[in-house]
This record gives C-alpha cells, structure tokens and sequence, in this order.
C-alpha cells in the first residue's frame, strides 16, 4: 500500500478492545521492536519535536543570532508585526497564487506523459520513458542555470524558436508576469517521480476489469474515465499533496534565478525566501520563526482540508463499500 | 467467382487492421519522440553552449551547435588568378597561410557547395573548390553577401578546463563525496534498523508510530530550521559537515517505508527459522533479510546520494562562511554569480555539475525507478 493510503487505512480501522498485558514472549519482542526504532525516535525527538516547540518560543522572542544574550521575550508582537507587514502579504500572495496555477499543471503533465508511456502501441517504451524521466535527477543547481540560459530573451533557445515560428518571445525571468509561467516550465522538468508512480499505478490495474468494460461495450475513453483515473486516484493524490508541500515551500529556484534581490522587482519574492531573508540575511531568528509556524498551520490546514476531500475521488482498493 | 471475390472481403480488414495498428504505433512514437526533442532541447541548449564562446553564442547568424565560420586556407605555393570584372581585367594573388571564409553557394545545377570566397565583387563574385583547388576561380552571378557561410564545428574544450580549474573541482568533488556517502552511511544503517522493527515485530503503539513517520513527510523543513540552525550553532557545527550527514543517522520517513514495504514480502518463516536456531534478531536481520534485500538497499544509497549531490539548501546555510569545505551545488552558484555574462562558463559548470548524478542513474536505473514507485503505489 502507499504511504497515504496505508495511513488513511490505519487511521479508519477499529479500535481493538482492551489492551491485554504483554505476555514474557511478547515483551521481549515489543522491546526488541522499540530498540529497533529508536533511531528514528530520537531523531524524530531532536529534529522534529522539540524544533516544533522551540520555534514557538522562539517566536515570542527577539531572537537574534549575532547577539543571543540580548534575547527577551516580546509577547505577541512578532505576530502584530506579521499581520501589519506587507512583505507578508506580498510573498504569501505570490505563493498561493503560484501554488494555485502550479498544482493543475503538475498534476496533469505527469499524468498526460503517464497515459502517453502506457499506452499499449508505442515502440521503444522502456527508453523512453527513462529518458522523460532524466530531467528529475538534474541537480536543482544546474536546473536553474540551464533554465537561465535557455530562457535568455536574446540568445536562449525558446525565444529562437518562438521567434523562428513568427511568435513573439516573452520577457520570460525579466518579466514580473512571465517569471511565473518560467518558473512552471522549469517545474515541469521535476515531475519524473510523480510519472512513474502514475505510470505504476496504471500497469496494477487488473486487465480483467478492461476487458469486463469492453465486454459492457465501454469504449477508450469510458474506460479510461471509469476504470483507470478511479484506480490511479491514490497515486494522484499522494503526487498532489508532495506538490502542494512542496509549493509551500518553494524556496531554491526563485533564490537562484531572482537572486537575494528577489528580481524582477521582487516577483520572486515566495514566502519561503522572505523567511530565509529574516533568518539569514536580517538575523531575526525570532520573527523567521514566527514566519515558520505561520507556514505550518497553513500547510497543517490545507493537508487536513485534502485528506478531507479524500472521500469525494480517491479510490482505496479493498475498502469494505467503497 | 464467390470464392475469390470473398476472399480478398476477408483479407481486406485484417490487412488494414494490421496496417492502422502499425500507423498507430509509428505516429505515437514519433510524437513521443518529438515531445521528448522540446522536453530535453534545455539539455542540448546547456551542451552546445557550453562548448561556444562570446561571439558564438551573441552572433545570431550562427548556427545552434558549436560552430565557427569555416575557411580555406592557401596551400603551397603563390598563385595570381587572373580574372574580368565589368569586363576589366583584374588579377588576384593567393599567398600561402591566406584564409577565405567558405559559403555555400548554388552551382549551375542548383547543388550546395561549400566554396571560399576569393573575390568580392558587387553582382559578380569568384570562388575556389576547396577540393580542387587547381581548378582556378569559379565566376558566381549574385551578392555574396545573401549567401549562407558555411560553418565547422569548434568545440571550446577549454570552458571545460577553466571550469574545472575556477571550480577547484576536485577540492568541491571531495567535499561533495564526504557529504554523500557520509550521509549514505548514516541513511542505510538507521533506516535499515527502523525498517525492520516496522516490518517484524509486534508491540504497542506501533500503528500510532508508522502514522506519525507517514506524518512527518507532511511537515514544512522551513518550521524547524531555526531551532534546528540555533542547536547546530549551539553545538560548535555551523561550518562543519556535522549538519548536513549526523541528522541522516537518524532515519527519514520515504527510506524506511520503502525498506518495510520490501521486507514485508521476505517470506516470515525464513527468519522465524533463524531465531529458533538460536539467531538474534540483529543477526537475523543481518544474514536473513538483507541479503535478500540487495535491490532495495541499492535504491535507498542511490536516492540518498543523488538526493544529497543535489541539495542546496543545507550547504548554503551551513557551509556559507567556508568556501574550502563546500560542495559542488554551492560552489557553482557562488561562480556563477560573477560569471553571468560568460554564458558559456555557466553551462559547462552547469553540466559539470549533473555528470554524476545522471551516470549513476543510468547505471543503476532499474533499482532507482522501481524505488520511487514504492512508497507511492497501492500493492
């Protein structure tokens, strides 16, 4: 089972009666069992939890780095001075806005290439669906430079072609409009995982429920509507919910190709560079870490909302009278 | 005549069923492949340009792979050609090492050939067959300037040099090595070990404990920075490798779901046998489970150290005050920085940059895209 859908199927199982008490067989296995996750019980300790609750001290204080020992507590005011902060509002509004045109696009091209790598007459699958994989493996490093370059309003390759074609070349990372569209070209390069997982998804499908539709006289398209995006439904799901995380915190590619001036005329200026800034350029760790909670509860809130939504269009395979 | 006339009836649709399945599957692969020519023409963009310079890359006559303008260079001996221009007699010499850029120019029978230009003329201009140069001048009626040059390929191997050089590649390629197969270390032993006390054991709470992993992937890394960046500094490794390999020790939620999903199809009995021979479940773990477990243990260490020779962030916040320690993906943003007017500098650091990563992903494919299907795939 996948990670969400093992979850969602743990989280909806019935309670058991009362606990019985661990007989002598039983007890040294739960401790060996224990030993065994302690790695990540530490882990999950030092660099979850109590991160999570240090960064909510943190934001009632003025916390700065340079000089730790002048810190006090400062009450609420890192939030009065959120909510009246326009750079707040500018750089949340620049991320859900991008998040909201990003996520249709990178649900769907993965899925498009998915259905194109599938389909049953196509020569050469196996390499071809390695080579639309490539990209993904690209260092995000070398992703933005190659970007940059191929991008170049007078030398890059796109406004060549676009130019060639009799189309006129946009502005692309000049321009604080088309920066966004760039930014999802370059996105498109990072669905591989998403591809194959889709891809998986679509060869598990038992081919006796195709042929059990055409028998029904469904056509292609019926069944594909019917049968295959019903099945895929959790593959789609967990693809959406990491690009939704994901999004949240765009960070590398706008603080590469915007640099710390966040170009154009701060377009790329995501939520997440706004909260790097803080911490590492202004060193106010404590208003950073104000920025941070305030990013967890929106991303808590959406990924609730998403698992609410769960019910209306993912299919989980084996539920009881679903 | 009913049988011969039925049976070309029957052949008919099978033929063209075999031939619309064939033209099918010719126009869907040779659409896949021309999506996949725009998908990747970045990468072609990166490699052509990283072998030009300036004036390859500004000068919009010439052509997208890496070429200069061709020439014919004079051999042997001083040679005058004799020649009539608006019927005047002219003459031209040809010493040796002279230079002629080639075009290429219709002969008289429409062909393309790649001919040096001698003589410029208006309306009239004079050639010579770098094949045959004996042939003397051939007399060509147009502009010569509305002719395409002909171009060679150059390839600028010195970017590559010079990158290598600027980049202290070997220093940054160390650097990026420790912080991998550091961190790989750590990944394999710590989510081995959690894996399998997910996968065979039974205790309380362990429903509770897999939601809370499953949960963890959900959580934003920029919530934690600080408080993770203030310990780091507490503890004297802000400027060290400490952050970016110690945390790996400690096992990440995808590697350990991908391990337990692989060790719940290794057959129970195998290492129940084990333990009634007297095994501990270490030594089980270790002679039982992993050896069966190649193929996925492979695709955590490539993962984590694809993942690892990528990472930007962590190196960026942890190792920016010492250039000497940093890592390849760091090390070429900070060169780029200067160098953005030296296009061709920033794609040929830009591919130095990927060659390791898409080696070892072509070596080790298969184990690497069956792994990232795992933790995201009913069954």
């Amino acid at each position: 089972m996948s990670m969400f859908g093992e979850l969602t199927s743990i989280l909806q199982r019935r309670r058991r009666g009362p606990r019985e008490r661990l007989t002598g067989l039983a007890r040294t296995e739960a401790r060996w069992g224990l030993l065994f996750l302690s790695p990540w019980m530490i882990g999950f300790l030092v660099f979850y939890l109590l991160p999570m609750g240090a960064a909510l001290v943190f934001s009632f204080t003025n916390l700065n780095l340079v000089h730790p020992e002048e810190t006090i507590f400062i009450g609420l005011e890192n939030y009065r001075h959120l909510f009246n902060d326009p750079q707040v509002g500018k750089s949340l509004s620049i991320t859900v806005r991008f998040l909201l045109i990003a996520t249709p696009i990178g649900v769907a091209w993965p899925l498009i290439l998915a259905v194109l790598l599938n389909s049953k007459s196509l020569w050469g699958k196996q390499l071809l669906r390695t080579l639309y994989f490539l990209p993904s493996i690209v260092p995000i490093v070398s992703v933005a430079y190659i970007w940059n370059g191929f991008l170049n309003t007078q030398t890059g390759w796109l406004n060549k072609f676009l130019e060639a074609v009799g189309l006129p070349g946009p502005e692309w990372l000049n321009s604080t409009i088309w920066i966004y569209p760039a930014l999802i070209l370059i996105g498109l390069w990072g669905v591989g995982d998403s591809m194959l997982r889709t891809l998986a998804g679509m060869q598990s499908v038992p081919t006796e429920l195709y042929e059990a539709a055409r028998v029904d006289g469904a056509g292609p398209l019926s069944s594909f509507w019917n049968i295959t995006i019903p099945m895929i439904s959790p593959m789609v799901f967990y693809n959406m919910l990491l690009l939704i995380i994901g999004l949240f915190q765009y960070f590398v590619l706008a603080w590469i190709i915007g640099g710390p001036n966040s170009n154009p005329a701060e377009s790329t200026l995501f939520y997440n560079v706004y909260l790097y800034k803080n911490a590492f350029s202004y060193s106010n760790m404590g208003y950073a870490a104000t920025l941070g909670w305030v990013l967890f509860f929106l991303v808590m809130a959406v990924t609730i909302v998403l698992f609410g939504t769960q019910r209306y269009w993912v299919y989980y395979a084996g539920e009881d009278g679903r | 005549m009913a049988v011969q006339s039925s049976a070309p009836a029957q052949s008919a649709p099978v033929l063209s069923m075999r031939m619309r399945n064939f033209l099918i599957a010719a126009s869907l692969t040779l659409f896949s492949l021309l999506l996949l020519t725009a998908f990747l023409s970045p990468f072609s963009y990166m490699a052509a340009t990283s072998f030009k310079d300036n004036d390859q890359i500004t000068d919009p006559t010439s052509p997208l792979w890496p070429g200069r303008p061709a020439v014919y260079v004079h051999k042997g001996e001083t040679v005058t050609y004799d020649f009539a221009y608006k019927e005047k007699a002219d003459s031209v010499t040809l010493n040796p090492g002279d230079e002629f850029d080639l075009h290429s120019v219709p002969d008289e029978n429409g062909n393309l050939r790649s001919w040096a230009l001698v003589v410029k003329r208006r309306g009239v201009s004079f050639f010579i067959d770098p094949g045959n140069p004996g042939a003397g001048l051939i007399e060509w009626e147009g502009e010569w300037r509305t002719l395409q040059p002909a171009y060679q390929l150059s390839l600028r191997w010195e970017n590559f040099v010079k990158a290598w050089n600027d980049l202290k590649f070997l220093r940054v390629l160390r650097n990026t090595l420790i912080i991998a197969i550091g961190g790989d270390i750590g990944t394999l032993l710590s989510c081995t070990l959690v894996a399998y006390g997910f996968s065979r054991f039974r205790f309380p709470g362990k429903d509770v404990f897999l939601v809370i992993l499953i949960s963890s992937i959900i959580l934003p890394g920029f919530v934690t920075l600080i408080p993770t960046y203030a310990l780091f500094q507490r503890l004297g490794w802000v400027g060290t490798y400490a952050p970016l390999i110690i945390p790996h020790f400690f096992a990440n939620a995808y590697n350990v779901f991908l391990l337990r999903q692989y060790f719940l199809t290794i057959p129970k009995e195998m290492d129940e046998a084990a333990m009634i021979d007297g095994a501990s479940p270490f030594r089980t773990l270790l002679s039982v489970i992993l050896p069966q477990s190649i193929p996925v243990v492979v695709a955590v260490a490539v993962f984590h150290f694809i993942w690892a020779w990528n990472d930007y962030f962590g190196p960026l916040i942890y190792l920016s005050t010492k250039p000497e320690l940093q890592p390849l993906s760091v090390a070429i943003q900070y060169y780029n920085q200067q160098y953005v007017r030296q296009l061709f500098m920033v794609q040929a650091t830009a591919m130095l940059g990927l060659v390791v990563p898409v080696v070892i992903f072509f070596i080790a494919q298969r184990a690497f895209m069956r792994g990232v299907v795992v933790t995201g795939v009913e069954k």
